[in-house]
């Protein structure tokens, strides 16, 4: 028997971020859990070829972690008994080292996980990464990719926040109500940023990575549930459903990106979209609007759309602008260039991209390059979809981006 | 239980309260730590003298060497601690809240490095 290295890949990126949550729990520190999650996935290089990938891939690795974390500890408990005790994240209720408690307590171990890693006394580029290291399983040089700074930075920004969620004993645990909403915050960032990681893919030859947009939906649902009083739980949903909703036809018969004005609406997903539609609805009435319940109603309106032709841009720049407002940032700011873009044509999105400062980022560079073409300047839309190129380390995106070069000929 | 340096920090020449306001600020920085007590998460507590007061000896080469002032030239510096003992980051982060509350100062929290003593 043998094991396809993608189906592993797929285990891995499925089931490592469960498995570390549910390790931290009963080992009680972060280091050991990704150690021990990393070595129950060699043994499972070793094993699975000969045995089979196990039912339960996720069950398997938790409970091989669990006991060579275990085998571990015992070889080093004489020795190091009393480091070991000083290092040991705090638990308020700790589970006997030996017991994994009920294996339907993941999605608890997942939200103590990622309410950990969003704590406000970690700055917030030490929430996304530990989240989407831990929870995501995400390589350090992938979550460097994916926020443009190079990896060593990364590192060390992990090892730090881990370093003082240990010094300082932090909680393994779910917020009481009345914290939760300010510890939300940070929470709903993070999530977003792993299904825009997941839904487009910082590296490799996956311009989709399905494993980290369903875990963030996954996440995002368990969340909306938990906190019914807190719109922007739902907003968030509502727009990683609708964004999702446009999966089955962002990718053409080869792999390669098709664009939402050349997508197939028809392979769009019904179902996704009523549902993101209910839950905007039902959020939306709580009267109390914020960055996810805009771009989840900018979603809609695509969404509403039968054909590209017939979007409604002038209501998508109206909610780009209310949501400048709310948050004013780079990214919002070239999202709304591309709808003035639509709505006004390619002069007025050349003015509105003069004002945003992103040179590192290759969507910038794709947008003026796709506006400089529409205004008939072919050989400054050349340069810049060069410079695009350059700066882009998808291998679908570049594929989609050289079709463009050569498309200007 | 993990023990918390609280350290409250002062604009060195703000203008003093007026007598009024401080004995409001000293009434309820007495209350917070009463309420510390009760809850068994006092461990110490002091306030400082102005840190213009302060002197750094050096004495690593064997040579002594004194420098009038404090260690850091700051605009802000600690105007007094309190040590506590909490289940978690969380709980020392409520004191603080209430500590920085009653006294209208930043507080500072840092856990000290490894198990307290028994």
């Amino acid at each position: 028997m043998s094991l396809d290295p993608d189906e592993f890949a797929a285990i891995y990126r499925r089931e490592a971020g469960r498995c570390t949550a549910t390790l931290v729990r009963v080992l009680g520190d972060i280091d050991q859990a990704e150690d021990a999650v990393a070595d129950a996935f060699a043994v499972a290089a070793d094993r699975w070829p000969a045995d089979g990938v196990p039912p339960n891939p996720g069950g398997w690795i938790t409970t091989t972690a669990r006991n060579r974390a275990i085998d571990r500890l015992r070889r080093e408990s004489t020795r190091h008994a009393r480091e070991r005790e000083a290092m040991t994240l705090h638990d308020p209720a700790p589970d006997p080292p030996a017991d994994l408690g009920d294996l339907d307590t993941v999605p608890d171990d997942q939200l103590r996980l990622i309410f950990l890693c969003c704590h406000p006394a970690l700055g917030a580029d030490a929430q996304v990464a530990l989240t989407l290291r831990l929870l995501g399983g995400l390589a350090t040089a992938e979550i460097a990719r994916a926020f443009l700074v190079p990896p060593p930075a990364i590192g060390q920004r992990l090892s730090r926040a881990k370093r003082k969620i240990r010094d300082t004993h932090m909680a393994y645990r779910i917020p009481a109500a009345s914290e939760l909403h300010q510890r939300l915050g940070p929470v709903l960032a993070t999530i977003y940023l792993i299904y825009t990681e997941g839904h487009s893919a910082s590296a490799g030859d996956d311009l989709l990575r399905p494993a980290l947009t369903s875990e963030a939906i996954r996440i995002g649902r368990t969340l909306a549930a938990l906190v019914p009083g807190e719109p922007e739980a739902a907003g968030l949903l509502a727009l990683m459903l609708l964004t999702e909703a446009r999966a089955p036809a962002r990718l053409g018969e080869h792999g390669e990106l098709v664009r939402l004005a050349d997508q197939d609406r028809s392979r769009w997903d019904r179902v996704l979209i009523a549902e993101g539609h209910e839950l905007l609805r039902g959020c939306i009435g709580q009267n109390r609007p914020g960055p996810y319940q805009v771009q989840a109603a900018i979603a809609a309106v695509h969404a509403d759309a039968s054909t590209a032709a017939v979007t409604d841009w002038a209501q998508i720049v109206t909610l780009y602008d209310h949501l400048q407002r709310l948050c004013p940032n780079a990214v919002v700011a070239l999202n709304r260039a591309i709808a003035v873009m639509e709505h006004r044509g390619p002069a007025a999105a050349l003015d509105a991209l003069d004002e945003i400062d992103l040179p590192a980022y290759h969507l910038f560079h794709a947008t003026r390059a796709e506006a400089l073409r529409r205004a008939g300047r072919d050989g400054e839309a050349a340069d810049a979809l060069r410079r695009a190129i350059a700066l882009t380390s998808n291998a679908v995106e570049r594929r989609h981006l050289e079709a463009e070069l050569a498309g200007l000929g | 239980m993990p023990q918390y340096l609280l350290s409250v920090f002062q604009e060195e020449g703000a203008e003093p309260p007026s007598p009024g306001q401080a004995q409001m600020i000293m009434a309820r920085v007495a209350a917070v730590q009463e309420e510390m007590k009760a809850a068994g998460a006092w461990v110490f507590f002091g306030a400082l003298t102005d840190a213009s007061s302060a002197t750094v000896v050096r004495a690593a080469g064997g040579e002594v060497s004194m420098t009038d002032g404090p260690y850091a030239e700051a605009k802000e510096q600690i105007g007094g601690f309190t040590v506590i003992e909490a289940a978690d980051l969380d709980e020392a982060l409520e004191w603080a809240r209430k500590g920085s509350e009653a006294c209208l100062w930043p507080v500072e929290v840092r856990p000290f490095l490894g198990a307290p003593p028994a």
